[in-house]
């Protein structure tokens, strides 16, 4: 087996399960820059059924050659079956129900799955001014079902967020429904030591998988709330040859 | 109509105005930015969903007062450094910030165009952003009793925009990624459109769209005026560029310098293109 680093286990990973959820005609994926990016081109590439891509500047089904650095490269928009204007893919495509999983990535994650990509600090006095909602708050509110990749740290997953950009679970269970949100929230937080998932009676993040050669206490260290481990806990797959080699392939292209 | 960007800056930009400079990573119109800073235009108030290297550089020149925005950073690459040193430095000096989502964003301008005071959206909910932007407010829909988000139309001044082209008469065309910019104009009170070249008929693009020369300012012909952002069939992103500006902006001095030889120094776009090696 190759050497890897947590990054690439990370990516991996989540494109897996891209992967499982396109099988199973969960396709319409709408795509954060950076690691969700990554990791969804790596899913078109390595699976049969691929998911179908969809980047908040307009592009439908998107078949880039080449990783973007931005949500609005050339390439997008050349390879894409479809450009539509912001507020299109905002309105008929992601407010009307049309995506399967929005694919978010943040600053802090809390115990609810809620994200915080604006302020580390008070709003007011910030000690780290972050870029900001974007699409974020809308995708986490609308899709179907949201996917969160994010490297773990105790720094980053906290009990609480500093400022709620997005809406995971709340302040626990029945937060969605009480506000009348139409997507289902959260279901997998991939990071570079495990895999969580929501407990289905209280909504918290709960630890269902740890990454080949990571320790319960590496993710207890990393977690910033006192974190709870499934009772089938299992260990993800090393990473393929295939796997490996199409991601490097990926990210040099 | 047709004028050169230096007038038409002149006449429509002036000290204190709402404006928007749309581009959704495509079109940017930096050039125009660049024009403004050299014009030494003053507590602006700046709107724009993805804020972008253009209001950075205006935001560290000092012509901003007040940003309206929703995504404030270096795309795939970070921060935007002069944005962020205005808001925990108060450098050059405070910055006032009114932030909103994509979508609340969008559907100001959409609200803007269509004349309306304000647009309904599903968004907001269960974020810390109301509690901050006293322009997200809540509305019951008259027919199913829904409660939804309200925003106020966006009405800026003057929207500015870069685009592929425009026929003599000043009928501008665009195609690729549109991003929000038909509605900026739209929304807008004045426009100033930069393009990549003037034809005597526009020719059939796919997909493209026309903003009729009547619901414009002025038309001015600005060869890669977009750059570092790009204009689909004339140019590609110049991602290093973008890389290369986190360097140039986390500097105080080193930024300033950059304007002062690269914007200030030079008299028009093409010089600085030539200064800057493009």
């Amino acid at each position: 087996m190759a050497d890897y680093t947590t990054d690439e286990l990370m990516i991996v990973n989540a494109a897996r399960k891209l992967g499982a959820l396109a099988a199973a005609d969960k396709r319409q994926c709408f795509v954060g820059i950076g690691l969700p990016s990554t990791a969804a081109n790596l899913a078109r590439r390595l699976y049969p059924i691929e998911p179908v891509l969809i980047y908040e500047s307009g592009c439908i089904d998107t078949k880039p050659t080449r990783l973007p650095l931005s949500i609005g490269d050339g390439e997008l928009a050349e390879t894409s079956d479809a450009v539509v204007s912001v507020p299109e893919i905002f309105a008929y495509w992601l407010q009307a129900g049309r995506i399967d999983i929005g694919f978010l990535s943040g600053a802090q994650l809390d115990k609810y799955a809620n994200i915080n990509s604006t302020v580390i600090g008070s709003y007011e006095s910030p000690k780290t001014r972050l870029p900001g909602a974007g699409g974020a708050p809308e995708i986490a509110a609308s899709a179907g079902a949201v996917m969160v990749i994010m490297r773990q740290s105790a720094r980053a997953f906290v009990d609480r967020c500093d400022f709620r950009t997005s809406i995971g679970y709340g302040d626990g269970k029945g937060d969605r429904e009480r506000f009348g949100l139409r997507g289902g929230g959260p279901k997998w937080v991939i990071t570079d030591l495990a895999m969580m998932e929501p407990d289905p009676d209280t909504c918290e993040l709960v630890v269902v998988a740890l990454h080949p050669n990571v320790t319960r206490e590496q993710v207890v260290g990393a977690t910033g709330w006192d974190v709870r481990f499934a009772d089938d806990l299992a260990t993800t797959d090393e990473p393929t040859d295939v796997e490996l080699g199409t991601l490097r392939t990926l990210q040099a292209a | 109509m047709i004028t050169t960007l230096k007038e038409a800056v002149a006449e429509h930009v002036h000290d204190g105005d709402t404006l928007a400079l749309e581009g959704f990573t495509h079109l940017i119109p930096h050039a125009a930015g660049h024009e403004i800073i050299r014009q030494g235009r003053r507590n602006l108030h700046l709107i724009r969903m993805t804020p972008d290297l253009v209001y950075d550089q205006l935001i560290g020149s000092g012509c901003v007062a007040k940003l309206t925005f929703s995504w404030g950073g270096n795309p795939g690459v970070g921060s935007l450094q002069r944005f962020r040193d205005a808001v925990e430095n108060e450098w050059p000096h405070a910055l006032e910030i009114e932030e909103h989502s994509h979508a609340g964003m969008a559907t100001r301008y959409a609200a803007g165009a269509a004349g309306l005071p304000f647009g309904v959206l599903r968004g907001y909910i269960g974020t810390d952003l109301p509690k901050h932007t006293s322009t997200i407010k809540t509305v019951e829909c008259p027919f199913t009793g829904e409660v939804l988000a309200a925003v106020p139309a966006i009405n800026p001044d003057v929207g500015i925009i870069h685009a592929q082209r425009a026929d003599r008469a000043g009928n501008v065309q665009i195609w690729g990624l549109l991003g929000v910019q038909k509605e900026a104009v739209l929304a807008s009170t004045r426009s100033i459109i930069t393009v990549e070249e003037i034809v005597d008929e526009l020719p059939q693009v796919p997909g493209a769209i026309v903003l009729p020369s009547w619901v414009l300012s002025a038309v001015c012909h600005v060869p890669n005026g977009a750059h570092p952002s790009f204009a689909m069939g004339f140019s590609v992103r110049d991602n290093a560029f973008y890389k290369a500006w986190d360097a140039i902006s986390k500097d105080r001095d080193a930024f300033t310098s950059w304007i002062d030889k690269h914007v200030m120094g030079t008299a028009n776009f093409s010089e600085y293109c030539e200064s800057v090696g493009i």
